[in-house]
Protein backbone atom coordinates (compact mmCIF):
# COMPACT_ATOMS: atom_id res chain seq x y z
CA UNK A 1 0.00 0.00 0.00
CA UNK A 2 2.54 2.51 1.25
CA UNK A 3 6.15 1.94 0.22
CA UNK A 4 9.34 4.15 1.52
CA UNK A 5 12.48 4.42 0.72
CA UNK A 6 15.26 6.17 1.28
CA UNK A 7 13.11 9.45 2.83
CA UNK A 8 15.20 11.98 4.34
CA UNK A 9 14.74 15.36 5.48
CA UNK A 10 17.42 18.63 5.96
CA UNK A 11 16.15 21.69 7.30
CA UNK A 12 18.94 23.56 6.60
CA UNK A 13 22.14 22.00 8.37
CA UNK A 14 19.87 19.90 10.42
CA UNK A 15 19.19 15.87 9.62
CA UNK A 16 15.35 15.84 10.81
CA UNK A 17 14.76 12.33 9.35
CA UNK A 18 17.63 9.81 7.83
CA UNK A 19 17.72 7.62 5.07
CA UNK A 20 14.25 5.53 6.26
CA UNK A 21 12.30 2.73 4.73
CA UNK A 22 9.24 1.01 5.87
CA UNK A 23 6.44 -0.42 3.68
CA UNK A 24 2.49 -0.73 5.04
CA UNK A 25 0.36 -3.18 4.46
CA UNK A 26 -3.22 -2.77 3.37
CA UNK A 27 -5.41 -2.50 6.64
CA UNK A 28 -2.19 -2.21 9.00
CA UNK A 29 -2.16 0.10 11.86
CA UNK A 30 1.05 1.28 12.08
CA UNK A 31 2.35 3.09 15.09
CA UNK A 32 5.15 5.36 14.79
CA UNK A 33 7.05 6.20 18.36
CA UNK A 34 9.93 8.20 19.55
CA UNK A 35 10.57 10.57 21.44
CA UNK A 36 10.42 14.21 21.13
CA UNK A 37 11.96 15.76 18.16
CA UNK A 38 12.91 12.33 16.74
CA UNK A 39 11.40 13.26 13.39
CA UNK A 40 7.61 11.56 13.75
CA UNK A 41 5.96 14.42 12.35
CA UNK A 42 8.45 15.33 9.74
CA UNK A 43 7.67 12.53 8.39
CA UNK A 44 4.15 12.37 8.27
CA UNK A 45 4.17 15.52 6.79
CA UNK A 46 6.17 14.06 3.84
CA UNK A 47 4.02 11.04 3.32
CA UNK A 48 0.83 13.64 3.37
CA UNK A 49 2.72 15.44 0.69
CA UNK A 50 2.88 18.85 2.90
CA UNK A 51 6.88 18.85 2.87
CA UNK A 52 8.53 17.91 0.13
CA UNK A 53 11.31 15.37 1.14
CA UNK A 54 14.93 16.46 0.57
CA UNK A 55 15.50 13.30 -0.94
CA UNK A 56 13.83 9.69 -1.07
CA UNK A 57 11.00 8.16 -2.37
CA UNK A 58 7.11 7.99 -1.39
CA UNK A 59 4.70 5.64 -3.22
CA UNK A 60 1.63 5.44 -2.30
CA UNK A 61 -0.59 2.86 -4.34
CA UNK A 62 1.13 2.95 -8.15
CA UNK A 63 1.51 7.14 -7.43
CA UNK A 64 4.98 8.83 -6.36
CA UNK A 65 4.57 11.43 -4.49
CA UNK A 66 6.60 13.98 -6.78
CA UNK A 67 4.88 13.43 -9.76
CA UNK A 68 1.08 12.31 -8.53
CA UNK A 69 1.13 14.18 -4.79
CA UNK A 70 -2.69 15.59 -5.64
CA UNK A 71 -3.96 11.56 -6.58
CA UNK A 72 -2.53 10.71 -3.37
CA UNK A 73 -3.65 13.50 -1.25
CA UNK A 74 -6.84 12.12 -2.49
CA UNK A 75 -6.26 8.91 -0.69
CA UNK A 76 -5.19 10.18 2.45
CA UNK A 77 -7.01 11.80 5.24
CA UNK A 78 -4.91 13.86 7.62
CA UNK A 79 -5.20 14.84 11.17
CA UNK A 80 -2.30 17.23 11.88
CA UNK A 81 -0.83 17.74 14.89
CA UNK A 82 -3.00 19.20 18.09
CA UNK A 83 -6.01 19.95 15.12
CA UNK A 84 -5.13 23.35 13.70
CA UNK A 85 -8.51 24.20 12.22
CA UNK A 86 -10.05 28.16 11.30
CA UNK A 87 -11.22 28.68 14.33
CA UNK A 88 -14.13 31.65 13.20
CA UNK A 89 -15.82 28.79 11.59
CA UNK A 90 -18.60 26.85 13.23
CA UNK A 91 -17.59 23.38 13.11
CA UNK A 92 -20.84 22.52 11.15
CA UNK A 93 -19.52 24.99 8.29
CA UNK A 94 -15.72 23.65 8.47
CA UNK A 95 -17.31 20.35 8.10
CA UNK A 96 -19.22 21.26 4.89
CA UNK A 97 -15.94 23.39 3.67
CA UNK A 98 -13.78 20.07 3.79
CA UNK A 99 -16.50 18.52 2.18
CA UNK A 100 -16.77 20.76 -0.69
CA UNK A 101 -12.86 20.65 -0.79
CA UNK A 102 -13.05 16.57 -1.00
CA UNK A 103 -15.04 16.63 -3.89
CA UNK A 104 -18.49 15.33 -2.42
CA UNK A 105 -21.36 15.39 -4.35
CA UNK A 106 -24.35 17.41 -2.73
CA UNK A 107 -26.76 14.56 -2.31
CA UNK A 108 -24.40 13.31 -0.10
CA UNK A 109 -22.63 15.54 1.74
CA UNK A 110 -25.43 16.06 4.34
CA UNK A 111 -25.61 12.36 4.98
CA UNK A 112 -21.75 12.11 5.33
CA UNK A 113 -21.41 15.42 7.53
CA UNK A 114 -24.26 13.47 10.20
CA UNK A 115 -22.67 9.93 9.94
CA UNK A 116 -19.16 11.63 11.21
CA UNK A 117 -21.10 13.46 13.83
CA UNK A 118 -22.39 10.42 15.24
CA UNK A 119 -19.19 8.53 14.95
CA UNK A 120 -17.37 11.27 16.08
CA UNK A 121 -20.04 12.52 18.49
CA UNK A 122 -20.00 15.91 17.62
CA UNK A 123 -23.98 16.13 17.47
CA UNK A 124 -23.72 19.05 20.78
CA UNK A 125 -21.43 20.69 18.95
CA UNK A 126 -22.09 21.40 15.67
CA UNK A 127 -23.40 25.00 15.74
CA UNK A 128 -20.20 26.36 18.13
CA UNK A 129 -17.23 28.25 16.42
CA UNK A 130 -14.45 25.91 16.51
CA UNK A 131 -12.44 28.60 18.53
CA UNK A 132 -14.90 27.79 21.66
CA UNK A 133 -14.66 24.00 21.43
CA UNK A 134 -12.74 22.31 24.00
CA UNK A 135 -9.62 20.55 23.05
CA UNK A 136 -11.11 16.91 22.95
CA UNK A 137 -13.61 18.49 20.31
CA UNK A 138 -11.50 20.36 18.36
CA UNK A 139 -9.47 16.64 17.96
CA UNK A 140 -12.68 15.28 17.12
CA UNK A 141 -13.97 18.18 14.46
CA UNK A 142 -10.31 16.95 13.24
CA UNK A 143 -10.77 13.71 13.13
CA UNK A 144 -14.21 13.92 11.71
CA UNK A 145 -12.46 16.40 8.42
CA UNK A 146 -9.59 13.46 8.00
CA UNK A 147 -12.40 11.08 7.64
CA UNK A 148 -14.39 12.90 5.45
CA UNK A 149 -13.98 11.40 2.32
CA UNK A 150 -13.50 8.06 3.94
CA UNK A 151 -9.94 7.96 2.81
CA UNK A 152 -8.08 4.26 2.38
CA UNK A 153 -5.14 6.06 4.47
CA UNK A 154 -5.73 8.16 7.33
CA UNK A 155 -2.26 9.36 8.86
CA UNK A 156 -2.95 10.68 12.67
CA UNK A 157 -0.32 12.85 14.20
CA UNK A 158 -0.43 12.46 18.01
CA UNK A 159 -4.42 11.95 17.63
CA UNK A 160 -5.03 12.10 21.73
CA UNK A 161 -2.49 14.71 22.71
CA UNK A 162 -4.09 16.72 25.14
CA UNK A 163 -7.26 14.41 26.03
CA UNK A 164 -8.32 13.45 29.17
CA UNK A 165 -8.86 9.44 29.73
CA UNK A 166 -12.27 9.27 28.92
CA UNK A 167 -11.58 10.84 25.56
CA UNK A 168 -8.47 9.00 25.12
CA UNK A 169 -10.37 5.64 25.69
CA UNK A 170 -12.84 7.20 23.08
CA UNK A 171 -10.57 8.37 20.37
CA UNK A 172 -8.64 4.76 20.52
CA UNK A 173 -11.95 2.95 19.58
CA UNK A 174 -12.86 4.73 17.30
CA UNK A 175 -9.40 4.29 15.57
CA UNK A 176 -9.70 0.69 16.81
CA UNK A 177 -13.51 0.67 14.48
CA UNK A 178 -12.45 2.47 11.70
CA UNK A 179 -9.34 0.50 11.29
CA UNK A 180 -11.04 -2.51 10.53
CA UNK A 181 -11.19 -1.57 7.11
CA UNK A 182 -8.39 1.36 6.69
CA UNK A 183 -4.85 1.52 7.01
CA UNK A 184 -3.77 3.84 9.60
CA UNK A 185 -1.01 5.55 10.67
CA UNK A 186 -0.57 7.20 13.81
CA UNK A 187 2.32 9.03 15.75
CA UNK A 188 2.54 9.05 19.69
CA UNK A 189 4.87 8.96 22.43
CA UNK A 190 2.41 7.45 24.63
CA UNK A 191 3.54 3.45 24.37
CA UNK A 192 0.56 2.01 26.35
CA UNK A 193 -1.67 3.77 23.34
CA UNK A 194 0.70 1.93 20.76
CA UNK A 195 0.71 -1.32 22.72
CA UNK A 196 -3.53 -1.09 22.67
CA UNK A 197 -4.02 0.26 18.97
CA UNK A 198 -1.50 -0.56 16.77
CA UNK A 199 -0.53 -4.12 15.38
CA UNK A 200 2.96 -2.76 14.38
CA UNK A 201 5.08 -0.54 15.79
CA UNK A 202 7.94 1.14 14.06
CA UNK A 203 10.57 3.15 16.98
CA UNK A 204 12.61 6.19 15.13
CA UNK A 205 15.09 7.89 17.15
CA UNK A 206 17.28 10.68 15.69
CA UNK A 207 15.39 10.49 12.57
CA UNK A 208 16.62 6.58 11.83
CA UNK A 209 14.28 3.80 12.17
CA UNK A 210 15.94 1.84 15.53
CA UNK A 211 13.36 -0.77 15.57
CA UNK A 212 10.25 -2.16 13.41
CA UNK A 213 8.78 -5.09 14.25
CA UNK A 214 5.18 -6.64 15.05
CA UNK A 215 3.71 -5.22 18.35
CA UNK A 216 4.09 -8.87 19.80
CA UNK A 217 6.68 -9.58 18.63
CA UNK A 218 8.61 -6.40 20.09
CA UNK A 219 6.67 -7.42 23.48
CA UNK A 220 8.26 -10.71 23.49
CA UNK A 221 11.79 -9.70 22.98
CA UNK A 222 10.88 -7.31 25.58
CA UNK A 223 9.85 -10.19 28.37
CA UNK A 224 13.21 -12.19 27.16
CA UNK A 225 14.34 -11.59 31.06
CA UNK A 226 12.45 -11.06 34.59
CA UNK A 227 13.55 -9.17 37.27
CA UNK A 228 12.95 -10.07 40.99
CA UNK A 229 13.32 -7.82 43.88
CA UNK A 230 13.59 -9.42 47.74
CA UNK A 231 14.36 -7.58 50.30
CA UNK A 232 15.58 -9.95 53.67
CA UNK A 233 16.99 -8.98 56.91
CA UNK A 234 19.48 -11.56 58.62
CA UNK A 235 20.90 -12.70 56.13
CA UNK A 236 24.02 -11.60 53.75
CA UNK A 237 24.68 -11.76 50.33
CA UNK A 238 27.08 -14.98 50.42
CA UNK A 239 24.82 -17.08 52.18
CA UNK A 240 21.56 -15.64 50.00
CA UNK A 241 24.20 -16.60 47.01
CA UNK A 242 25.08 -20.25 48.38
CA UNK A 243 21.46 -20.49 49.05
CA UNK A 244 19.70 -19.47 45.87
CA UNK A 245 22.72 -19.81 43.37
CA UNK A 246 21.73 -23.44 43.09
CA UNK A 247 18.35 -22.54 41.15
CA UNK A 248 18.14 -23.40 37.41
CA UNK A 249 17.67 -19.96 35.55
CA UNK A 250 18.71 -17.20 37.89
CA UNK A 251 21.41 -15.64 35.84
CA UNK A 252 22.82 -12.91 38.19
CA UNK A 253 22.67 -11.26 41.75
CA UNK A 254 22.89 -7.83 42.22
CA UNK A 255 22.53 -6.32 45.80
CA UNK A 256 20.92 -2.77 45.49
CA UNK A 257 21.30 -0.26 48.26
CA UNK A 258 21.69 -1.38 51.80
CA UNK A 259 19.82 -0.47 54.89
CA UNK A 260 20.78 -1.06 58.03
CA UNK A 261 20.11 -4.69 58.62
CA UNK A 262 18.51 -5.41 55.48
CA UNK A 263 19.84 -6.65 52.35
CA UNK A 264 18.05 -6.33 49.06
CA UNK A 265 19.32 -8.11 45.90
CA UNK A 266 17.71 -8.27 42.37
CA UNK A 267 18.02 -11.49 40.64
CA UNK A 268 17.88 -11.58 36.93
CA UNK A 269 15.74 -14.87 35.83
CA UNK A 270 15.13 -16.21 32.07
CA UNK A 271 11.28 -15.30 32.05
CA UNK A 272 10.72 -19.01 30.19
CA UNK A 273 9.79 -20.57 33.79
CA UNK A 274 8.01 -18.86 36.97
CA UNK A 275 10.65 -18.88 39.41
CA UNK A 276 9.61 -17.44 42.30
CA UNK A 277 8.13 -20.74 44.07
CA UNK A 278 11.30 -22.40 43.60
CA UNK A 279 13.01 -19.04 45.62
CA UNK A 280 10.20 -18.54 48.47
CA UNK A 281 10.90 -22.68 49.23
CA UNK A 282 14.29 -21.96 49.76
CA UNK A 283 13.74 -18.92 51.54
CA UNK A 284 11.40 -20.51 53.59
CA UNK A 285 14.11 -23.36 55.03
CA UNK A 286 16.50 -20.30 56.10
CA UNK A 287 15.94 -18.03 59.12
CA UNK A 288 15.66 -14.75 57.17
CA UNK A 289 12.87 -12.72 56.97
CA UNK A 290 11.25 -11.88 53.88
CA UNK A 291 10.14 -8.36 53.82
CA UNK A 292 9.56 -7.69 49.98
CA UNK A 293 9.15 -9.94 47.43
CA UNK A 294 8.27 -8.49 43.75
CA UNK A 295 8.93 -9.76 40.09
CA UNK A 296 9.10 -6.84 37.29
CA UNK A 297 8.71 -7.80 33.89
CA UNK A 298 10.87 -5.70 30.97
CA UNK A 299 8.04 -4.25 29.30
CA UNK A 300 8.08 -1.94 26.27
CA UNK A 301 8.69 0.98 28.01
CA UNK A 302 11.93 -0.45 28.79
CA UNK A 303 12.54 -1.54 25.30
CA UNK A 304 11.85 2.09 24.46
CA UNK A 305 13.65 3.29 26.77
CA UNK A 306 16.72 1.44 25.86
CA UNK A 307 16.68 1.72 21.94
CA UNK A 308 16.46 5.20 22.26
CA UNK A 309 18.98 6.13 25.48
CA UNK A 310 20.65 9.50 24.54
CA UNK A 311 24.12 7.83 24.03
CA UNK B 1 -11.44 25.46 -10.88
CA UNK B 2 -13.87 23.69 -8.21
CA UNK B 3 -11.52 23.75 -5.47
CA UNK B 4 -10.60 27.93 -6.35
CA UNK B 5 -14.43 28.45 -5.96
CA UNK B 6 -14.51 26.31 -2.78
CA UNK B 7 -11.47 28.68 -1.18
CA UNK B 8 -13.17 31.83 -2.85
CA UNK B 9 -16.45 31.18 -0.95
CA UNK B 10 -14.67 30.39 2.83
CA UNK B 11 -12.74 33.07 2.67
CA UNK B 12 -15.08 35.79 1.33
CA UNK B 13 -17.78 34.14 3.74
CA UNK B 14 -15.31 34.68 6.70
CA UNK B 15 -15.18 38.11 5.94
CA UNK B 16 -18.54 38.97 6.93
CA UNK B 17 -18.84 36.24 9.85
CA UNK B 18 -15.86 38.27 11.37
CA UNK B 19 -16.28 42.30 12.31
CA UNK B 20 -13.24 42.72 9.81
CA UNK B 21 -15.51 43.19 7.22
CA UNK B 22 -17.90 46.15 8.74
CA UNK B 23 -14.98 47.51 10.34
CA UNK B 24 -13.31 47.88 7.15
CA UNK B 25 -16.29 49.09 4.86
CA UNK B 26 -17.38 51.84 7.36
CA UNK B 27 -14.03 53.47 7.41
CA UNK B 28 -13.36 53.41 4.12
CA UNK B 29 -17.24 54.59 3.19
CA UNK B 30 -16.83 57.40 6.10
CA UNK B 31 -13.27 58.47 4.85
CA UNK B 32 -14.19 58.39 1.21
CA UNK B 33 -17.68 60.53 2.01
CA UNK B 34 -15.75 62.79 4.31
CA UNK B 35 -13.26 63.67 1.73
CA UNK B 36 -15.05 63.86 -1.09
CA UNK B 37 -18.29 66.11 -0.14
CA UNK B 38 -15.79 68.38 2.23
CA UNK B 39 -14.82 70.01 -0.99
CA UNK B 40 -18.04 68.98 -3.66
CA UNK B 41 -20.01 72.11 -2.89
CA UNK B 42 -16.86 74.60 -3.04
CA UNK B 43 -16.24 73.44 -6.97
CA UNK B 44 -19.73 73.27 -7.25
CA UNK B 45 -19.34 70.90 -10.34
CA UNK B 46 -21.53 67.61 -10.99
CA UNK B 47 -18.48 65.03 -11.58
CA UNK B 48 -16.45 62.51 -9.36
CA UNK B 49 -12.87 63.24 -10.18
CA UNK B 50 -12.26 63.79 -6.68
CA UNK B 51 -13.66 60.98 -5.63
CA UNK B 52 -11.76 58.80 -7.82
CA UNK B 53 -8.77 60.99 -7.52
CA UNK B 54 -8.19 60.21 -3.53
CA UNK B 55 -9.41 56.13 -4.65
CA UNK B 56 -5.08 55.06 -4.95
CA UNK B 57 -4.79 56.72 -1.37
CA UNK B 58 -7.23 55.26 0.25
CA UNK B 59 -6.74 51.80 -1.47
CA UNK B 60 -3.31 51.64 -0.35
CA UNK B 61 -4.33 51.59 3.04
CA UNK B 62 -7.73 49.43 2.99
CA UNK B 63 -6.70 46.72 0.51
CA UNK B 64 -3.78 45.58 2.59
CA UNK B 65 -6.35 45.61 5.69
CA UNK B 66 -8.27 43.45 4.03
CA UNK B 67 -5.54 40.66 2.27
CA UNK B 68 -3.00 40.61 5.57
CA UNK B 69 -5.08 37.57 7.14
CA UNK B 70 -5.22 35.58 4.39
CA UNK B 71 -2.13 33.45 4.55
CA UNK B 72 -0.63 34.99 7.61
CA UNK B 73 -3.55 34.01 9.48
CA UNK B 74 -3.42 30.15 8.05
CA UNK B 75 0.19 30.20 9.16
CA UNK B 76 -0.30 31.22 12.46
CA UNK B 77 -2.47 28.66 13.39
CA UNK B 78 -1.22 25.70 11.63
CA UNK B 79 -4.59 25.41 9.14
CA UNK B 80 -1.90 25.97 6.81
CA UNK B 81 -0.90 22.51 6.79
CA UNK B 82 -4.63 21.46 6.63
CA UNK B 83 -5.03 23.34 3.51
CA UNK B 84 -2.22 22.04 1.64
CA UNK B 85 -2.62 18.35 2.77
CA UNK B 86 -6.49 18.43 0.55
CA UNK B 87 -6.29 17.85 -2.74
CA UNK B 88 -5.61 21.73 -4.20
CA UNK B 89 -2.85 22.90 -5.87
CA UNK B 90 -1.05 26.60 -4.74
CA UNK B 91 -2.11 28.00 -8.00
CA UNK B 92 -5.69 27.09 -6.44
CA UNK B 93 -5.02 28.10 -3.16
CA UNK B 94 -3.43 31.51 -4.44
CA UNK B 95 -6.22 31.80 -6.91
CA UNK B 96 -9.33 31.36 -4.65
CA UNK B 97 -7.94 33.78 -1.70
CA UNK B 98 -7.00 36.47 -4.77
CA UNK B 99 -10.70 36.42 -5.81
CA UNK B 100 -11.90 36.59 -2.23
CA UNK B 101 -10.01 40.10 -1.78
CA UNK B 102 -11.34 41.48 -5.07
CA UNK B 103 -14.83 40.75 -4.50
CA UNK B 104 -14.32 42.14 -1.58
CA UNK B 105 -12.91 45.20 -2.91
CA UNK B 106 -15.98 45.59 -5.59
CA UNK B 107 -18.20 44.78 -2.74
CA UNK B 108 -16.90 47.51 -0.27
CA UNK B 109 -17.03 50.26 -3.78
CA UNK B 110 -20.95 49.23 -4.20
CA UNK B 111 -22.28 51.78 -1.33
CA UNK B 112 -20.34 54.73 -3.20
CA UNK B 113 -22.48 54.08 -6.04
CA UNK B 114 -24.71 56.57 -4.04
CA UNK B 115 -22.29 59.33 -4.42
CA UNK B 116 -23.02 59.42 -8.46
CA UNK B 117 -26.53 58.74 -7.86
CA UNK B 118 -26.86 61.40 -5.42
CA UNK B 119 -24.83 64.11 -7.40
CA UNK B 120 -26.79 63.19 -10.71
CA UNK B 121 -29.94 64.44 -8.87
CA UNK B 122 -27.93 67.82 -8.31
CA UNK B 123 -26.42 68.49 -11.73
CA UNK B 124 -26.00 66.87 -15.17
CA UNK B 125 -23.39 64.22 -15.00
CA UNK B 126 -21.03 62.74 -17.34
CA UNK B 127 -21.59 58.84 -16.62
CA UNK B 128 -18.62 58.11 -18.88
CA UNK B 129 -15.90 59.12 -16.73
CA UNK B 130 -17.83 57.37 -13.57
CA UNK B 131 -18.16 54.32 -15.10
CA UNK B 132 -14.29 54.14 -15.93
CA UNK B 133 -13.21 55.04 -13.41
CA UNK B 134 -15.26 52.00 -11.11
CA UNK B 135 -13.21 50.01 -13.87
CA UNK B 136 -10.14 51.50 -12.63
CA UNK B 137 -11.30 50.83 -8.98
CA UNK B 138 -11.50 47.39 -9.33
CA UNK B 139 -8.74 46.91 -11.44
CA UNK B 140 -6.55 49.22 -8.91
CA UNK B 141 -8.05 46.96 -6.04
CA UNK B 142 -7.07 43.89 -8.37
CA UNK B 143 -3.83 45.10 -8.33
CA UNK B 144 -3.73 45.96 -4.56
CA UNK B 145 -5.04 42.57 -3.27
CA UNK B 146 -2.38 40.97 -5.31
CA UNK B 147 0.51 42.81 -3.38
CA UNK B 148 -1.46 42.66 -0.07
CA UNK B 149 -1.55 38.52 -0.35
CA UNK B 150 2.05 38.23 -1.14
CA UNK B 151 2.87 40.34 1.35
CA UNK B 152 0.63 37.90 3.63
CA UNK B 153 2.54 35.05 2.53
CA UNK B 154 5.89 36.24 3.72
CA UNK B 155 4.75 36.38 7.62
CA UNK B 156 2.90 34.47 10.08
CA UNK B 157 2.45 38.08 11.57
CA UNK B 158 -0.63 40.14 10.14
CA UNK B 159 1.11 43.32 10.87
CA UNK B 160 3.61 42.97 9.58
CA UNK B 161 1.95 41.49 6.51
CA UNK B 162 0.03 44.61 6.77
CA UNK B 163 2.98 47.43 6.65
CA UNK B 164 4.63 45.18 4.55
CA UNK B 165 1.76 45.40 1.78
CA UNK B 166 0.96 49.26 2.40
CA UNK B 167 4.56 50.20 1.95
CA UNK B 168 4.48 48.63 -1.82
CA UNK B 169 1.01 49.92 -2.60
CA UNK B 170 2.02 53.27 -1.30
CA UNK B 171 5.46 53.63 -2.95
CA UNK B 172 3.40 52.44 -6.25
CA UNK B 173 0.88 55.18 -5.89
CA UNK B 174 3.49 58.15 -4.97
CA UNK B 175 6.26 57.04 -7.22
CA UNK B 176 5.13 59.57 -10.18
CA UNK B 177 4.53 62.17 -7.60
CA UNK B 178 8.17 61.93 -7.00
CA UNK B 179 9.39 62.19 -10.05
CA UNK B 180 11.04 65.19 -9.94
CA UNK B 181 13.22 64.27 -7.09
CA UNK B 182 14.41 61.24 -9.66
CA UNK B 183 16.79 61.23 -12.28
CA UNK B 184 15.71 62.25 -15.77
CA UNK B 185 16.76 58.69 -17.71
CA UNK B 186 14.51 56.67 -15.54
CA UNK B 187 11.75 59.38 -15.57
CA UNK B 188 9.07 57.55 -18.23
CA UNK B 189 10.20 53.99 -16.79
CA UNK B 190 9.18 54.86 -13.31
CA UNK B 191 6.41 56.97 -14.49
CA UNK B 192 4.74 53.93 -16.11
CA UNK B 193 5.40 51.98 -12.89
CA UNK B 194 3.35 54.32 -10.60
CA UNK B 195 -0.08 53.23 -10.16
CA UNK B 196 -1.79 56.37 -9.46
CA UNK B 197 -0.77 57.20 -13.23
CA UNK B 198 -2.54 54.58 -14.75
CA UNK B 199 -5.45 54.85 -12.87
CA UNK B 200 -5.93 58.76 -13.78
CA UNK B 201 -6.28 57.85 -17.27
CA UNK B 202 -9.11 55.16 -16.83
CA UNK B 203 -10.63 57.46 -14.26
CA UNK B 204 -11.00 59.66 -17.32
CA UNK B 205 -13.15 57.69 -18.88
CA UNK B 206 -10.34 56.73 -21.37
CA UNK B 207 -10.40 52.99 -21.00
CA UNK B 208 -6.69 52.58 -22.69
CA UNK B 209 -5.19 48.95 -23.15
CA UNK B 210 -1.75 50.17 -21.54
CA UNK B 211 -3.42 50.88 -18.34
CA UNK B 212 -5.51 47.64 -17.98
CA UNK B 213 -2.30 45.91 -19.11
CA UNK B 214 -0.41 47.61 -16.22
CA UNK B 215 -2.86 46.79 -13.60
CA UNK B 216 -3.41 42.67 -14.70
CA UNK B 217 0.52 42.75 -15.09
CA UNK B 218 1.30 43.87 -11.42
CA UNK B 219 -1.16 41.19 -10.12
CA UNK B 220 -0.13 38.84 -11.84
CA UNK B 221 3.40 39.79 -11.12
CA UNK B 222 2.61 39.49 -7.41
CA UNK B 223 0.30 36.47 -7.67
CA UNK B 224 3.67 34.62 -9.12
CA UNK B 225 5.91 36.05 -6.05
CA UNK B 226 2.90 34.48 -3.68
CA UNK B 227 3.44 31.36 -5.55
CA UNK B 228 6.85 31.09 -5.68
CA UNK B 229 6.93 31.60 -1.84
CA UNK B 230 4.24 29.53 -1.01
CA UNK B 231 6.43 26.64 -2.88
CA UNK B 232 9.75 27.77 -1.13
CA UNK B 233 8.05 27.21 1.97
CA UNK B 234 7.47 23.41 2.21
Amino acid sequence: MIHVEGLTKYYGDLCAVDHIDFDIKKGEIMGLLGPNGAGKTTTLRMLTGFLRPTSGTIRVKDYTIDEHSLEIKKLLGYLPEAAPLYHDMLAYDYLDYVANMRELERERKLSRIRELAEVCGLNDVMHKPIAELSKGFKQRVGLAHAMMSNPEILVLDEPTLGLDPNQIVEIRDIIRKIGKEKTIILSTHILSEAEATCDRIVIIHRGKIVADSRTETLKQSASGESLINISLKKADLESVERELGSIDGITSFVPLDDEEGVLRVRLTCQSSQDLREDIYRRIKRTKWILLEFRQETKTLENVFRELTRES
Amino acid sequence: MKQVIHIFQKEFRTYFVSPIAYIVIAIFLLVTGWFFFMTFFLYNQADLRNFFAMLPLIFSFVVPAITMRLFSEELNIGSYEILLTMPVTFRQVVVGKFLASVVFVAAMLIPTLAYPISVAFLGQLDWGPVMGGYVGAVLLGAAFSAIGLFASSLTRNQIIAFITGMAICFSLTLVDKMLFFLPGILLGFLQYLGADFHFRNISKGVIDSRDILYFLSVSFVALFGTHLVLQEKT
